[in-house]
This record gives C-alpha cells, structure tokens and sequence, in this order.
C-alpha cells in the first residue's frame, strides 16, 4: 500500500469510529441531527455520480428518494410482520423502475435541457402521488410503524435511536465504498470522459447513452435507498419529499461541497444542515431567506465548492 | 354515456385556454428573451410573476386604480430584475448555463420566503377593474378574462415592434445574434442585458397582476409559473420569442381540453407528456423551422 492509501484509510477508518461514536456521546437531539446529515449525505452523494463525475445535472432526485420512501411504506403497510429487508428490497425497486423510466427518456438530452427534463419527471410523479389518494395517502401521505431489527431466524429486537444510527451508518458506508469502487473502475473512467468530452468518447468507440443510462439508473438505485433510510428513521412517507425542492437541495449539497469527489457532497449536506440549523435560530422559518444568498455567492464566487476551495487553497 | 361532443363545452374551454394561453405567453416570452440574449435560465421567473402579483395588490390596495397598481408593479420588478442582474448574474456571462440555473435557483427560495416575511402567508385576491359579463352558452363569461388575453396580447405585441423597430430593441437583436460584434459596434453589451432582464422580470409582474383577479395571488404561485414557463420555452424552442408564444397558446389549450375529462390538477400530467413527446422527436423545439 502506498503512503497515500494508508492515509486515505486511516482517515476514512477516523471519520467512521467518530460517526459510530457519535450517537453514545451527544444529546438526543444532535444523535437525531447525525443520523439525518448520513442520510441526506447518501443521497448526495448518489447525485454525484451524475452531477460530478458524468457531468448531468439532475433535478429530479426528489423522484428516486420519494420512490424509495413509498416503496419502503408499501412493503411496510402490506406485508405482516414488517420486514426491515423487505422494505429495503421494495424500496430499491421502486426507485430503479421510476430510474430506468427517467434514463430512457431523459438520457438523450444534453445539459440544461437534461436538468429541465428530469425537474419534469420529479414533478410527474409528484403529481401522480399527490392525486392518487386511494393509494398514496395523497397530501397527507403514509404512516408506519418502525420494523424491527433483524436478520431472519437468528434474533429480532426493535430499532433504538443507536441501533438505527449503526445500521444507517452501516448502509452509507457500504454505499460509499461501492460508490468509490465505482467511480474507480474502468466504468467510472468512461463517465468521467464523458463529462471531460462526450464527442471524442463516442469517437473513440463507446456507447455514451448506455453509459448515461448506468449512470442514472445506479444513482437513482442509491438515491432510493436514502429514501428508505429516511422512511425508516421518520416512520412516514410524504409527497413533499417528491417535491422539486428536495432535487434542489440536493444539487446545493453538491455544489457547496464540491461536485466530483463523493465526499464533498456528504460534507455539503452536513454544511447546509448545520447552516440552516444555525440560521433558523435567528430566522426562525425564513432560514431560507440567508441560507439562499450563502448559496448563491458559493454558485458565483466558489464555482468548485466548499472543499474544492480548500484543496486549492492548500495546494497552493 | 352521451355519445356527441360537447361542442358547448369545448368552446368554452377553448376560450379560457387562449385566456390562459396569453397569461403564460407573457411569462414565456420574458423567460425565452433572457435565454437567448444571455444564456441565463432563469429558475426565479414565476416568483417574479409572484412578487408581482403581490405588490400589484399592495399598491392596489394603496391607490384603488387596477392600472396604477399594474403600472407600479411593473416598474417595481423590472427594478428588482436590474437589481438581481447587476448584482449577481452579470458575473456568470460566458459561464455554464447550469450555473445560472443554479444561482436562479438559490434567488427563488430567497424570493420565495421574503414574499411570506413581507405579506404573510394568506392569498391576496385583487379586485378585477372591469366587472361586466357577456352570455357564453349556459355561462355568464367575465368581460374580464377578455381584456385580459387582449391586453397580454398588446404588450407581447409591443415588444414584438420594439424589437423589431425601435433603435435599442435593434440594439437587442444585435446583442443576441453576436455578442461580442455587438460591442465592437460600440453597443453598451453589459447595460442591454440589465435592460433585457428588467423587461422580462417586468413582463412577468405584468402577468402576476393580470392573473390576480383570476386566480390569486399566493406564495406557491412562482414555482407552478415557473415550470409551466420552462415547459413552454422548451416546447416552443429556447430562445426563440414566436415559437414561446405559439407553445404557451399549445399548451394551455391542451391542459384546457384535457381538464374536460380528467381533474385540472392531473391536466398538467397531459403538458407534462407534450413537453417530453417534444424533447424526443424535436429536441429544438416544436416550433423552430429549421433544427440546427
């Protein structure tokens, strides 16, 4: 192992001790706090893959994370006794049908007609939500109860505010590993070319849409699983989280992070977390109102994030 | 089941589409203006129909003359929109149009939630200026809705001359076509594109003020106008003012006739579908005579 992996895994085993730590030593509510910068922290990172490293912007992630809330809810609410797996699975399916619908279509589009095209599909499935009363709960969306902790025929307890810290850690960090390996691979390169230039990649001989299309189906799988993640820690299913703003604060996660590094959207989601936190303290629910002028100065004057600042201003 | 059209029906829904039709032209062609002159993808345009709107009924309120509230919105927002671009969108000229959609973005949810802080969160219902009806089959129609499409269409119709006739809309279309020839020519590039801007944030609040006896005003308003008038501007072709205008009349017809047989807020599903069937087989636009 060279030095610089040895660095990179004693930082990356640091970074996960300290996340695993955290919920024993902090007040209840900052142990909620966490839990939630993880999941949201997922969810960029899973546009990131698009957003950073192919170069696409989505703004219509809001779909594949509510798909994956409803998905969770329906395995929830039909099948006794709730299975945790089952809504895993159902919630992963969900969200990879609405993204293999959406990277059919949308996939063919370039740039901002790309963004426009999937802010359009999000609010497709919002609407169809929203109105489908009889099965979505329609404005008022979905209530369960939590399902236990299990791995079937060896023990079964119910989720504590720890447990479900350790096992939303758990399935983030996998994510981000799979995530990395991805990014890595001989796959991720090729979507990285496109980013850099898509005509000469195609010149050179690859198939870019069924690239494009990998890209956005395997981003809106993790996505999804975001979505279960939260379902399962907030024990409903709302169509608010189809909404388009939820595609948008995602896209804020990333561009203040730093779009094409996975970890800077994760630091993004915790940095506007904390911002808000921090703000909606002074302004009450009009946090927007300052958090949206720190956005758009980071979108004018820091164009490669938060952390791509401080690697620019540390290579320097 | 009855087996006949519902001509009556049609004909109505037929009305109320060009009504609407006008209304979101207005919005569009603000909207497609600034595209093609700056590349900027403006994501706040429906809040500045909102903002519109509600300082159209606050100067309503004010004054009690429809007209001068609608002039004083106008001037207001097209304020507001030269203020927005001097101070944040001049700097992201030549730059990814993503990134304007980005920092749009961000200005809609500052918008947004000042219109809540400002006015509170209740809808504003103005007062229409003209109350008289005609007999539209079984329904007694507003006289209103008419003068609406008519005045809509005459500000359209204005911009259309000025563009075409007036000695900075050539300043303008020069812009357009070629930025850089344009300042070479000695035409003042960064004040056109505060100017430009300005006309399509004040067009919008035209809108929003025209549409307040209609509908109301409310918060939620900006991001529906804003999705519609993306809808449209793609279908229409980005950029180009004509094809916007025959999109918004396309589009709203369509969501008209579908609200006949499915609720209107699942009509939206139906220029939802337009705008994708659009992208796949004329991802330059329905109405643009020669793809590029």
């Amino acid at each position: 192992m060279s030095r610089r992996a040895t660095g990179y895994w004693a930082v990356f085993t640091a970074v996960v001790a300290v996340l695993a730590v955290a919920p024993l030593v902090l007040p209840p509510f900052w142990q909620r706090f966490v839990t939630e910068i993880l999941v949201w922290g997922l969810l960029a990172m899973s546009s990131d893959i698009l957003i950073g490293y192919t170069g696409m912007v989505s703004f219509g992630h809001s779909a594949f994370f509510g798909m994956g809330m409803y998905g969770a809810a329906a395995a929830l609410l039909s099948v006794e006794p709730p299975n945790l797996w089952l809504a895993l699975l159902f919630g992963l399916c969900a969200a990879a049908l609405v993204a293999m619908f959406v990277a059919f279509f949308a996939t063919r589009l370039r740039d901002i007609y790309f963004a426009i095209t999937t802010l359009v599909f999000s609010q497709i499935f919002y609407v169809i939500i929203f109105t489908w009363t009889e099965v979505t709960g329609g404005e008022n969306g979905l209530t369960f109860s939590q399902p236990p902790l299990s791995i079937p025929g060896i023990f079964s307890t119910r989720f504590t505010t720890e447990t479900l810290h350790w096992f939303i850690l758990g399935v983030v960090t996998c994510s981000y590993l799979l995530l990395r390996r991805i990014t890595q691979s001989p796959f991720g390169k090729v979507l990285q070319a496109i980013r850099e230039n898509e005509p000469r990649t195609r010149a050179i001989g690859y198939h870019v849409e069924r690239y494009k299309m990998m890209a956005v189906m395997l981003s809106g799988l993790f996505a999804g699983a975001a979505g279960v993640l939260y379902a399962l820690q907030n024990r409903f299913a709302a169509p608010d989280f189809v909404f388009f703003l939820i595609s948008g604060e995602t896209v804020i996660f990333n561009v203040m992070g730093g779009a094409g590094t996975l970890v800077g959207p994760v630091a993004g989601a915790a940095f506007f977390l904390l911002l808000r936190e921090v703000v909606s303290r002074f302004f009450t629910e009009y946090y927007l109102i300052p958090v949206g002028i720190i956005f758009v100065l980071i979108v004018v004057f820091l164009p490669q994030g938060l952390l791509g600042f401080l690697r620019r201003r540390l290579n320097e | 089941m009855s087996v006949g059209l519902p001509l009556d029906q049609i004909a109505i829904q037929t009305v109320n589409g060009i009504v609407n039709g006008m209304i979101l032209a207005l919005v569009a062609s603000g909207l497609t203006l600034i595209f093609g002159i700056m590349d900027v993808v403006n994501f706040a345009h429906g809040d500045l129909v909102m903002l519109g709107g509600f300082s159209g009924a606050t100067a309503l309120a004010m004054t009690g003359n429809f007209w001068i509230a609608l002039l004083v919105a106008i001037i207001t927002i097209a304020m507001l929109g030269a203020a927005l671009h001097a101070s944040t969108l001049r700097y992201l000229l030549g730059r990814d149009p993503l990134t304007t959609i980005l920092a749009t973005f961000g200005m809609s949810l500052v918008l947004q939630k000042y219109a809540i802080w400002q006015w509170g969160p209740s809808a504003r219902n103005l007062t229409a200026p003209i109350t008289g009806q005609f007999t539209l089959f079984y329904l007694q129609y507003p006289w209103y809705r008419v003068a609406t499409a008519v005045l809509a269409a005459a500000i359209i119709g204005g911009l259309y001359a000025f563009l075409k006739y007036g000695r900075y809309g050539i300043w303008i279309r020069a812009t357009t076509q070629d930025r850089v020839m344009a300042q070479a020519m000695g035409i003042p590039v960064p004040i056109v594109h505060t100017v430009v801007f300005a006309i399509g944030a004040g067009m919008a609040a035209a809108s929003g003020v025209l549409f307040g006896p209609l509908g109301g005003v409310t918060q939620t308003m900006g991001a529906d106008f804003t999705l519609r008038a993306f809808i449209v501007v793609v279908v229409g072709g980005m950029g180009n003012l004509g094809g916007s205008i025959l999109a918004s009349m396309f589009i709203s017809l369509l969501e008209a006739y579908a609200s006949l047989i499915v609720s209107p807020a699942q009509a939206v599903i139906v220029s939802f579908v337009a705008l994708i069937v659009t992208l796949l087989f004329r991802p330059t636009g329905l109405f643009v005579p020669t793809p590029k």
